[in-house]
């Protein structure tokens, strides 16, 4: 990988061995007690949702309403977040357990699994942050790397990020449907229409559940029941865009150029991924919701290691860094958010000239990889 | 009524997308699972030393067994499940059960050392439906020869049993191998309907008493004088099976003898072997070294691929037998059904992939 002479390639070759040995060591040592959480966490998170979507019937008493939304949009954040996303990307197929499966489960969200893991596993965890291959960097509508060149419609970024961050899952199904690949001629028509035909099917049982089925069942409270859902549905858009972005648009995420991930050798792949992503800092309760994308480093490192294990990888994690002098970014879910909404009003407007390749991957650590 | 249940079916799960109501109901009650079928452990009873019934009440959607047959078993161990064929050993009933199955704890054997020694009541279990052909005809014969061995007694048990229930036991002579007396499962409950039936003649060959020895055909013709003048089922070692099958083709009658396996033949690995796509109906030659995506790909066959190296899980596909190296480790896995990553895993002897 070219721009990256300032960590020897020998360091590079032992970080990759040293990762290589945590992940054999995780592997060896999955067990009863993590099958138990997984199984653990879908129980509540059903019992949420029922709990949830019951007390909501009672909604024409504000309190009720309140709570139920309040226990529906928990259980959907906890669904989409530590359940789904986790489940799809393999994490549990290790335990041959076609109910807890990445190649049978569907998630509660308007993307089908089944695109979903192509462009998310795939896509972006393949080639994480390459420019021009990464359809994560900016969703096709965003300016965030300022690689990216300039156009007057990302003027209105700001604001269109934020209606994006409220439409997220369906933001993410017409993504996933890569549309704009055959809008540039990069796929056919032929091959798209009956993935958009998958995601329309998909997205409308999403919302005749949410705003048609449910709000009738309710009768009189109809109009309450249709608000709750639909609060709940914005409240886990948001948190999950919110999560997501911080996972590697903050300072100090790196974006790659194409020619710098050629020839790319594990060790490489891992320090790319090591570099590209950020942390975010919390409690317990943050990491559950976050799905463990708090330890989104962790998470690139090792996409299919389950999830509760994401803590204890993290210090060890974090001591290969120190020991190779690479930067591990991490912060507070404030901090990151500031700095993530920071970049993308920075980049709304035309520039910054877009660092040299080396320079783009070695400026916020020059000093520490160097050393 | 039909028709109203469907229509239910439609509108619950227009409420419980993307889920089933199942995933739902099975959180207060498990048993009632229709997309797998469940069971509770009811009870653990020691046969011998190293052998144990499992008593199993079957959830919803059972729908009983004949004697004689399987049923595939699943188990969580260690948190992974495992899924093995076990012969039922109770006799043969309706949709209420319980049904039981008898495991020997092999040396190794993760699973049966599990069910013998570990399994506690209350555990939920998962089941398919009891399959097989190892059983009795409609019209039951007047006369029947069972030979078995070890844990081979199973399938026989319920046979046994089924006719004991129906306190009308046909003509039997009942050819058991085992090491000692003490080895015998079901040593009891045989020597007790041995007694009360005289039709059920029990004869009992221990390999470790002196003049013992493998049980061999020229035994078994002193021991059944008429041996070919009886319908036979065989149910036990590789060994013996291979022995009483070879017995019978030189009588002629091999139509006389039904047997039933419980050890496949081990595949040794990291050679390849024959690699076939069921569903594309495609096969090929493989070496053990070569990812059965690309040996898909290069046999045409329309593979889902990704990342190729591991990570992403695009490629997974399920396998219909045989098992799988996985090249990363140079280990050996799977099971029918378990889905594999085809880009790191080479063919370990014949494979069957669904795809």
């Amino acid at each position: 990988m070219a721009g990256m002479q300032a960590v020897t390639a020998t360091d590079i070759e032992s970080l990759g061995h040293a990762l290589d040995e945590l992940r054999e060591q995780i592997i060896a040592s999955r067990g009863e007690d993590d099958a138990r959480y997984i199984r653990r966490v879908i129980a509540v998170q059903r019992s949420l949702e029922v709990a949830g979507r019951t007390v909501m019937f009672a909604s024409l008493l504000p309190p009720a309403w309140l709570a139920g939304t309040a226990m529906l949009a928990i259980a959907k954040i906890l669904e989409n977040m530590e359940i789904g996303h986790n489940v799809l990307h393999g994490q549990w197929d290790w335990m041959g357990d076609p109910e807890i499966h990445s190649a049978t489960w569907e998630w509660d969200s308007a993307s089908p699994a089944e695109q979903w893991k192509h462009s998310h596993n795939y896509v972006h965890h393949t080639y994480t942050n390459v420019i021009g291959k990464d359809r994560d960097i900016g969703y096709s509508i965003l300016r965030i790397s300022p690689e990216q060149r300039w156009h007057p419609v990302y003027l209105a970024q700001p604001l269109y990020n934020l209606a994006f961050a409220a439409v997220f899952e369906w933001g993410i199904a017409v993504y996933d449907a890569e549309i704009e690949r055959t809008w540039r001629g990069e796929k056919s028509w032929h091959e798209t229409w009956p993935q958009l035909k998958k995601s329309l099917r998909k997205a409308g049982r999403q919302a005749i559940k949410d705003y048609l089925a449910f709000p009738l069942l309710a009768g009189p409270a109809f109009i309450p029941v249709l608000l709750g859902n639909l609060t709940a549905n914005v409240a886990r858009n948001v948190w999950a865009h919110t999560v997501i972005f911080c996972g590697h648009f903050p300072d100090g995420a790196e974006t790659f150029t194409q020619e710098q991930t050629e020839d790319e050798t594990r060790g490489e792949w891992y320090l790319r991924q090591l570099l590209g992503s950020a942390n975010i800092d919390g409690p317990p309760l943050l990491h559950l919701l976050s799905g463990n994308l708090s330890h989104q480093i962790e998470h690139h490192l090792f996409p299919d290691l389950p999830s509760n294990r994401y803590a204890e990888i993290a210090p060890r994690v974090r001591d290969l860094c120190r020991r190779f002098g690479l930067p591990y970014t991490t912060g507070s879910l404030p901090r990151q958010t500031g700095s993530v909404w920071k970049r993308i009003l920075r980049l709304a407007l035309p520039g910054p000239t877009p660092p040299t390749a080396s320079r783009a991957l070695l400026e916020p650590a020059t000093t520490r990889l160097s050393g | 009524m039909k028709r109203v249940t469907s229509l239910t079916a439609v509108l619950l799960s227009a409420l419980t997308t993307p889920l089933t109501p199942d995933d739902y109901i099975g959180l207060v009650r498990p048993l009632w699972s229709r997309r797998q079928l469940r069971g509770r452990v009811e009870s653990v009873r020691p046969e011998t030393v190293d052998a144990a019934t499992v008593v199993i009440r079957p959830g919803r959607g059972w729908r009983g067994h004949r004697a004689g047959q399987y049923v595939r078993l699943g188990v969580g161990i260690d948190g992974v499940w495992q899924w093995r064929a076990y012969s039922l050993s109770s006799a043969p009933g309706g949709p209420d059960g319980p049904i039981s199955i008898t495991v020997k704890a092999g040396p190794g054997g993760r699973v049966s050392q599990y069910l013998v020694h570990r399994i506690e009541s209350g555990t939920t279990v998962r089941l398919e439906h009891p399959q097989g052909r190892f059983v009795l005809p409609p019209a039951t014969p007047r006369r029947l020869l069972f030979l078995t061995a070890g844990s081979g007694i199973t399938p026989v048990m319920s046979m046994v049993r089924g006719f004991a229930l129906r306190r009308e036991i046909p003509d039997i002579v009942l050819i058991h191998s085992a090491p000692t007396g003490n080895d015998v499962i079901f040593g009891a409950e045989l020597r007790r309907l041995a007694g009360r039936y005289p039709t059920l003649r029990v004869h009992e060959h221990y390999t470790r008493a002196p003049g013992g020895g493998r049980l061999t055909m020229r035994k078994l013709s002193t021991i059944c004088p008429d041996w070919s003048e009886r319908p036979a089922w065989a149910c036990g070692p590789p060994g013996l099976l291979e022995a009483a099958e070879a017995h019978w083709r030189q009588a002629g009658i091999s139509d006389q003898l039904r047997v039933e396996r419980f050890h496949l033949g081990v595949v040794r690995g990291g050679a390849g072997g024959r690699v076939r796509f069921v569903r594309s109906g495609r096969m090929t030659t493989a070496d053990g070294d070569t990812p059965l995506l690309v040996v898909g790909e290069n046999t045409g066959v329309l593979m889902p691929s990704g990342c190729r190296t591991g990570i992403c899980r695009s490629c997974l596909a399920r396998l219909a037998s045989g098992r799988v190296r996985d090249l990363r480790t140079g280990l050996e896995h799977g099971d029918e059904g378990d889905v594999v990553q085809t880009c790191v895993s080479a063919a370990a002897g014949d494979v069957d992939i669904d795809l």
